[in-house]
């Protein structure tokens, strides 16, 4: 992180509310210490997410007292794009792939860090620390720059930018632990709770707001469970579960049979779906 | 048998006392880095898949995803095919082949794991190179139908190139060959007899079948004769400790941290050794004598620390105030990096445009970024003999080892010494690719203090007595485009108005200095280093310089405009059309090129890279060279270069 605060002239870091942001953040928060982070946050808002992650974010910017900055893409929004009717892959590429570019141009940002990892999904296993983009944001598998020993090529022309993603080597698992190790705070909606879920596609979905309509035969019902990632309420599919404390969240995880991604709705939209969104810019 | 951490703790209620002791065993796991490398299809692939499996690191849907997939695209009938669960991309997906590095994670009771999968094939050498700098151990994996092969020897080579010191020699698919004994004795004894040059601390031989997982997690009754470990059992116990912190203290500046006047601390990574508030330290700093200072603190977010060791991202505070920057190296005085501008190292080339020899790259090493050249390639390395050849370039995938002298003096130590101090790459200035790898050797400069001898005349005493400014005015376009005639025009005037001039003419030049260069890219790029180094002395005695040389590479100009201060060097690119050229033809030569007589000429057959930010531009086709020359002499005169 230090390294691009020394050789990037405008970085911001992407942060999408959730654990893998809330760890990102605070690695950035020690980094710098004393200092603050030299560069803002920015949370690119789909306008779907779920109204505890927002108020989260408020008060997380307001506690550290950083910069912040809210894209949305208002040419989606007036075109009335939502995850119901559009549908998941419309909805993502319109409201957070298009809606990140339009906000990197528009503030000219030319290094932006995510909280990727490479032990979440195959096609990003492949992706470097530090990711190459070409001036429309598009990233070229093959044509990565090799990154030997923990030399980073940093070097860029005008109008392009480049991606890190400082925990590129973490897993879940080290995630979790850092979590509970360092008491870094996190949306509660990690933890359980009762909260209103319907059963939709056999995935369970919290209706947070009036906008989610029911289908026939839908019923929303209370039940005790939590979230294992974080993303629009719609796309995100709640597990039943009691862990209420980090250490039941992380002793969970030892006994969990089911890898993390598969909550969210978007991958199983497209084989290698991921690959494509990543060579159309999405993170 | 390693049970899986899973299973230990389903067994474990969800009781606190458990999971401490589980997180503690964790935090005490240690983690091996390693690399897998192997010709195409000799099962790396598969052979990962298997150890992930195997380690009950796959969650149902991937599994689930997985035997759909080996339906659809796998190329073992029924049967999951584990290599579809490591090749990611959709592209090589299709093709059935491995393209880049990827970084898969496992764990056992023992250790943690981080594997590189690299390719096999030929030319993704850079990849493995990739893999390689940050593994601790590499599997090299042998179709036991085939044998030690030319890549086989590439692998191990290049594994030790990057320092790696543990190998393991995974002989593969050997249920192919009835399990048999002689086969692997003969491969294992083939490989001996190459890598006993390459110096390795380990090597552990083992014979797997990674498709039906005999020998990769538990021994296998089908080799009785094997008296080795199973696999996955010596990589959790192979000693692969580095101990990096016990070698001597190097922390590279990264960045320079001043919240407020009264704070100001030095940030980086440890890597090497380990340092406490109250040590002494030097600061290795490019061109000046070293200064030394105590560490007053270690700073972190949750309070001061007592100690930091190799690995830890720190920020340090001194006691003094010693004027550091980002590329500095902190450093124990006792046992100091080298500092110098001349090193020799082993280069190996990840481009497909090849490496000029004195052509300027940045060189990235640590924290700093300066360009360097290379000043001379000793050999290149036959990585499938390790002979050495003679050799005026490298091309992708090639290594050699040369001398490299840098613009400005870095800290540095051997690479054998220290990765993260020893090991660099070097990018192309104009596309910002990154194009070599290199590992340090030796310094070559003694003393680490040699400074430029400074001279009681100078070039603003000399400047002064002529009543002029230097300055180099650089012309460069096509044969046949009015450089010369230009540049003659020019110096006509200067020297009708008094001023002292000279002219350095490329036909001429050619004659003596660059007598024994020809027409490559090469040669190109020397003769138009010496050119430059000429320019410099000459604009040093006072004089005004003009150039008229094709120039045709924009790295080699602006190698010659950096060599000078700002505002002494004047480009002016004589912007004439090729066709207006090729009828112009003063010398015949283009006739010549056409017909194949000359070799290598600008604009037939070697290109010609127009510059982008002259300072002056002329196109001759409309206008008379005598036009342009007054331009020229008006420019001069109002940016009062002329007294
Ligand atoms: N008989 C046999 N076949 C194997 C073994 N290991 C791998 N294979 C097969 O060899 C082929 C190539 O394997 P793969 O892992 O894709 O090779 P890679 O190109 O090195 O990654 C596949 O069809 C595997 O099923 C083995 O131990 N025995």
């Amino acid at each position: 992180m230090r390294e691009v605060a020394a050789e990037f002239a405008n970085p911001v870091m992407l942060y999408s509310v959730g654990k893998d942001s809330a760890v990102m953040l605070h690695l950035a928060m020690k980094a710098f210490y004393p200092s603050k982070p030299p560069f803002p946050l920015m949370h690119v808002n789909t306008t779907w997410k779920f109204q505890e992650m927002i108020r989260f974010r408020d008060e997380t910017v307001k506690r550290l007292g950083l910069d912040f900055i809210e894209y949305i893409n208002q040419d989606g929004v007036a075109r009335g794009i939502n995850p119901f009717d559009s549908g998941s892959s419309l909805h993502t590429q319109v409201m957070k792939t298009e809606a990140l570019k339009q906000a990197l141009d528009k503030y000219g940002f030319d290094a932006a860090f995510g909280g990727a990892r490479r032990d979440e999904e195959k096609s990003r296993a492949k992706e470097r620390i530090f990711s190459f983009r070409d001036a429309h944001h598009g990233w070229d598998p093959k044509n990565q720059r090799p990154e030997l020993w923990r030399v980073y090529n940093t070097r860029i022309n005008k109008g392009e930018s480049i991606r890190v993603f400082p925990l590129s080597n973490w897993t879940e698992l080290d995630i979790w632990q850092y979590i509970l190790a360092e008491n870094i705070p996190i949306v509660p909606l990690y933890f359980a709770a009762k909260r209103p879920v319907v059963e939709r596609g056999g995935t369970l979905i919290m209706r947070d707001d009036e906008r989610m309509t029911l289908l026939p035969g839908e019923k929303v019902e209370e039940k005790l469970v939590r979230f294992r990632t974080l993303g629009c309420y719609p796309l995100t599919g709640a597990i039943e579960s009691g862990a209420d404390t980090l250490e039941a969240i992380v002793t969970e995880m030892f006994t969990a049979r089911t890898s993390e991604r598969q909550g969210r709705l978007i991958d199983s939209d497209e084989k290698a779906s991921m690959e494509k969104k990543k060579k159309e810019g999405y993170f | 048998m390693n049970a899986p951490p899973k299973a230990a703790l389903a067994a474990a209620d969800n009781q606190k006392s458990d999971l401490k002791d589980f997180l503690a065993a964790q935090e005490r796991k240690s983690l091996l880095r390693f690399l897998t490398c192997g010709s195409v299809d000799d099962g790396k692939s598969t052979l990962i898949g298997r150890l992930l499996y195997d380690t009950k690191l796959l969650f149902e849907d991937t599994l689930a995803s997985l035997e759909k997939d080996s339906r659809k695209f796998g190329t073992d009938g029924d049967n999951i095919d584990f290599a579809l669960l490591v090749d990611g991309l959709e592209a090589e997906r299709e093709q059935g082949i491995t393209i880049d590095v990827a970084y898969r994670f496992f764990a056992t009771d023992k250790r943690k794991f981080i594997v590189a999968d690299t390719p096999g094939h030929e030319q993704y050498t850079r990849n493995m190179a990739t893999g390689a700098s940050n593994s601790d151990l590499a599997v090299i994996l042998i179709d036991a139908r085939k044998g030690v092969l030319t890549q086989t020897r590439r692998h191990a080579y290049i594994a030790s190139l990057l320092g790696i010191r543990h190998i393991v020699l995974a002989v593969n698919k050997i249920d192919l060959m009835e399990y048999s004994q002689d086969v692997f004795d003969r491969i294992v004894a083939d490989f001996h007899l190459f890598a006993a040059k390459l110096n390795f601390a380990s090597q552990m031989a083992i014979p797997i079948a990674a498709r039906f997982g005999v020998n990769v997690i538990d021994k296998s009754e089908r080799t009785p004769w094997h008296k080795g470990p199973a696999l996955l059992s010596h990589l959790e116990t192979v000693d692969v400790d580095t101990a990096l912190a016990d070698t001597p203290f190097r922390l590279p500046v990264q960045w320079v941290n001043r919240p407020d006047l009264d704070f100001r601390g030095f940030a980086g990574t440890i890597v090497g050794g380990r340092v406490r508030p109250g040590d002494t330290v030097v600061v290795a700093k490019s061109g000046k004598t070293s200064k030394t200072s105590k560490v007053a603190r270690i700073v972190t977010m949750d309070g001061d620390r007592a100690e930091a060791v190799a690995g830890d991202a720190v920020t340090l505070t001194l006691a003094d105030e010693v004027d550091i920057s980002r590329g500095d190296v902190l450093a124990a005085p006792d046992n100091r990096p080298a500092v110098s501008g001349q090193f020799a190292a082993h280069l190996l080339w990840m481009a497909d445009e090849e490496l000029l020899p004195g052509r300027q790259y940045l060189l990235k090493l640590g924290t700093a970024t300066v360009p360097a050249a290379v000043s001379e390639l000793k050999h290149k390395v036959d990585v499938n003999t390790l002979d050495h050849l003679a050799g005026k370039t490298l091309a992708l995938n090639e290594v050699g080892y040369a001398n490299f002298s840098l613009a400005q003096p870095l800290a540095f130590d051997p690479y054998k010494d220290n990765r993260d101090t020893g090991g660099f790459i070097l990018i192309d200035r104009f596309t910002n690719a990154t194009v070599g790898a290199g590992m340090i050797d030796f310094s070559l400069m003694r003393a680490t203090n040699v400074h430029w001898q400074a001279l009681d005349v100078n070039k603003q005493t000399r400047a002064a007595m002529k009543g002029q400014r230097p300055v180099v005015l650089w012309f460069t376009g096509l044969s046949g485009s009015g450089k010369s005639t230009i540049a003659n025009l020019v110096e006509k005037q200067l020297t009708a108005e008094g001023k002292h001039t000279y002219l350095l003419d490329g036909d001429n030049v050619r004659h003596g200095l660059n007598r024994d260069l020809g027409f490559t890219d090469a040669d190109r790029v020397e003769n138009i280093r010496r050119v430059g180094e000429t320019a410099r002395l000459f604009l040093d005695a006072g004089l005004i310089v003009l150039t008229a040389f094709i120039s045709p590479f924009r790295s080699e100009r602006r190698m010659a405009r950096e060599l000078l201060g700002e505002g002494e060097f004047l480009e002016v690119f004589v912007d004439t059309p090729i066709e207006v050229c090729m009828q112009r033809d003063p010398k015949g030569l283009y006739q010549k090129a056409k017909a194949g007589t000359i070799k290598n000429f600008t604009g037939i057959d070697s290109p010609y890279e127009a510059p982008e930010h002259a300072e002056l531009t002329v196109s001759t086709v409309e206008t008379s060279p005598e036009v342009h020359a007054q331009a020229i002499m008006a420019y001069l005169r109002e940016r009062g270069y002329l007294g």
